[in-house]
């Protein structure tokens, strides 16, 4: 187990460093929430998404770094890890593990590490362009930020597990992002991210409620949105159980989905 | 299973089942320990078919496989950690350097070659530090070679490990596999490049169409008849030539009769003529 765990280490430095010297990835993966945080920051300077107790318009940036967030958690977790799992399925890395001592467990650290570690550069990124930038204060009390860390991390494990799950679904590594990137935009587009959650049609919300992005978006607004906007939730609440719930289920139903599907090599293919 | 302590590899009646087509249809041989044996064949012949079943990444149809001493359909991480894998393609991202690369799969192997050391050994020094996607085919196929024995394999799996090398290149890839040879690595070969099967194997098997149609030495393979040489000579202009066992002989008369032949060859059959020979004959026969 211990040998386990110390290439399971060595794997996450391997795959930090591959993954930011890969380009494309680094841009639609990494920089993606960043670069449409500033567009509507700047596109939307003009408009006001609601009022804090004390009567202070809360600005674009405002409104739009949790979503940002969130897509940011989707990104990196899930859409990165499919890409990634599937492109590598194909283009022989795995075939080549396969065939050495690498245990399983510890291609996974690797993976869910560089997940992890690119995730929260991620967000950190965000949290100070919008705060340098734009101008967003930032939470001051204990208990938003640390409904930001639990939602973040349980939203990231959740996406990279789920990622793992939907690897196995393209047949090469060519359709990957055929496959998987229009799921995570129409995810995006349903579940709050770029259009207002509340200004959608209420059986199209009770659609996006089925699925974690929603959940995570929701969770990221109860920490850094001013508490007079949880009118425009469902139910005008933030239900952090709720979120807590689906996002669970989410996790399980992506390990026995990751389980299940993943094979080192299509054998007999 | 029966161990056999003498043989790094043994199979017996080996088929592989794809719905009604064979692509192994009863193959059956040992390597010993120690011995570079290298599978021949044209292209679909079942070459490596066979040797990823031996490598655990296909499951047999039926027939009885050992690879050190191990069914490699139960093959675990002890055992893979005693084979070195070269396979055929590779076409990884390569964001990495050819360095990284070797000091992170030496990181897996309990007793590891050294990383420069190795990195030498395939002619790789001036490129250490150059991640692999902006290497020449060639030279990533040197890295899949360093990294197939950067572990200290028991058994070494070579699947055409030289296409893409240029003539130099490929004589120094000749001495490295000629050195581990001399440590005791036992070697399973595949190439299309018969000088290279005569150059480093001990015994070589010719397959076609999922069968083994010979298997022997390089210098016994094909049978006494296949090896008999040919001697060609010009006489009038035209070109004659015969086979025989005797080519000292009739070389002989030869001058007897016309003084110094013209255009005097006496040529013994390579490899190639005979695998040519064994695979015409065979796809005559299918």
């Amino acid at each position: 187990m211990s040998r386990t765990l110390a290439l399971g280490a060595r794997r996450i430095g391997y795959e930090i460093r591959a993954y930011f010297r890969q380009g494309d990835a680094v841009f639609f993966g990494f920089l993606f929430p960043i670069v449409m945080l500033t567009i509507f920051a700047v596109a939307f300077s003009e408009a006001e998404f609601g009022r804090d107790a004390d009567g202070n318009v809360v600005s674009a940036a405002v409104f739009y770094l949790p979503a940002m967030l969130a897509a940011g958690v989707l990104l990196s977790g899930l859409q990165n890890m499919a890409l990634d799992i599937a492109t590598e399925k194909s283009d022989g890395t795995l075939k080549r593990l396969a065939g050495s001592p690498l245990p399983v467990i510890s291609y996974f650290m690797g993976k869910i590490g560089q997940v992890l570690v690119s995730g929260i550069l991620q967000a950190i990124l965000l949290l100070v362009i919008a705060a340098v930038a734009f101008g967003v204060d930032l939470p001051d009390s204990p208990e938003r930020w640390l409904t930001f860390v639990w939602v973040f991390l349980l939203g990231i494990a959740t996406s990279a597990i789920l990622g793992i799950g939907l690897s196995g679904i393209p047949r090469s590594g060519k359709s990957a992002s055929a496959v998987i990137i229009p799921i995570v935009l129409v995810l995006q587009f349903i579940s709050g991210v770029y259009l207002q959650f509340s200004m959608l049609p209420d059986w199209l919300q009770n659609v996006a409620s089925v699925f974690p992005l929603k959940w995570m978006a929701q969770g990221m607004r109860s920490a850094f949105l001013p508490d007079e906007l949880k009118v425009l939730e469902q139910g005008e609440t933030w239900n952090l159980p709720g979120i807590a719930i689906v996002l669970a289920i989410w996790l399980i139903v992506g390990l026995v989905l990751a389980r299940l599907s993943f094979r080192w090599i299509r054998k007999d293919s | 299973m029966t161990q056999h302590t003498g043989h790094a590899v043994s199979v017996r009646g080996l088929r592989k089942q794809y719905g009604s087509f064979a692509a192994v249809d009863g193959v059956d041989f040992e390597i010993v320990r120690g011995e570079t044996f290298a599978l021949l064949g044209p292209n679909g012949a079942g070459k490596s078919t066979t040797i990823e079943i031996l490598e655990g990444y296909r499951d047999r149809t039926s027939g009885e496989v050992s690879v050190l001493g191990v069914d490699p359909q139960k093959g675990g991480l002890a055992w893979k950690a005693r084979l070195g894998i070269v396979l055929q393609d590779s076409g990884e991202s390569g964001n990495v350097t050819v360095r990284e690369q070797l000091s992170h799969f030496a990181a897996l192997y309990p007793n590891p070659r050294g990383v420069e050391e190795t990195i030498a050994a395939v002619g790789l020094e001036a490129k250490a530090g150059t991640l692999i996607r902006r290497l020449s085919g060639g030279q990533r196929r040197r890295v899949d070679v360093a990294l197939g024995m950067i572990g200290r394999p028991e058994l070494l799996f070579l699947d055409e490990p030289t296409t893409g090398f240029d003539p130099q290149a490929r004589r120094q890839f000749w001495s490295v596999i000629r050195s581990l040879k001399d440590d005791g690595t036992t070697i399973l070969l595949t190439t299309h490049y018969l000088d290279e099967a005569a150059q480093l194997s001990d015994r070589v098997g010719i397959i076609a169409g999922g069968t083994l149609l010979d298997i022997g030495t390089v210098d016994q393979i094909g049978g006494a008849d296949a090896r008999v040489p040919v001697v060609r000579w010009l006489e009038h202009g035209v070109l004659h030539e015969e086979r025989t066992t005797e080519p000292g002989r009739l070389t002989h008369e030869l001058v007897a009769r016309l003084g110094e032949p013209e255009g005097l060859e006496v040529i013994r059959p390579s490899l190639e003529d005979v695998y040519l020979q064994l695979v015409g004959s065979h796809e005559v026969l299918a």
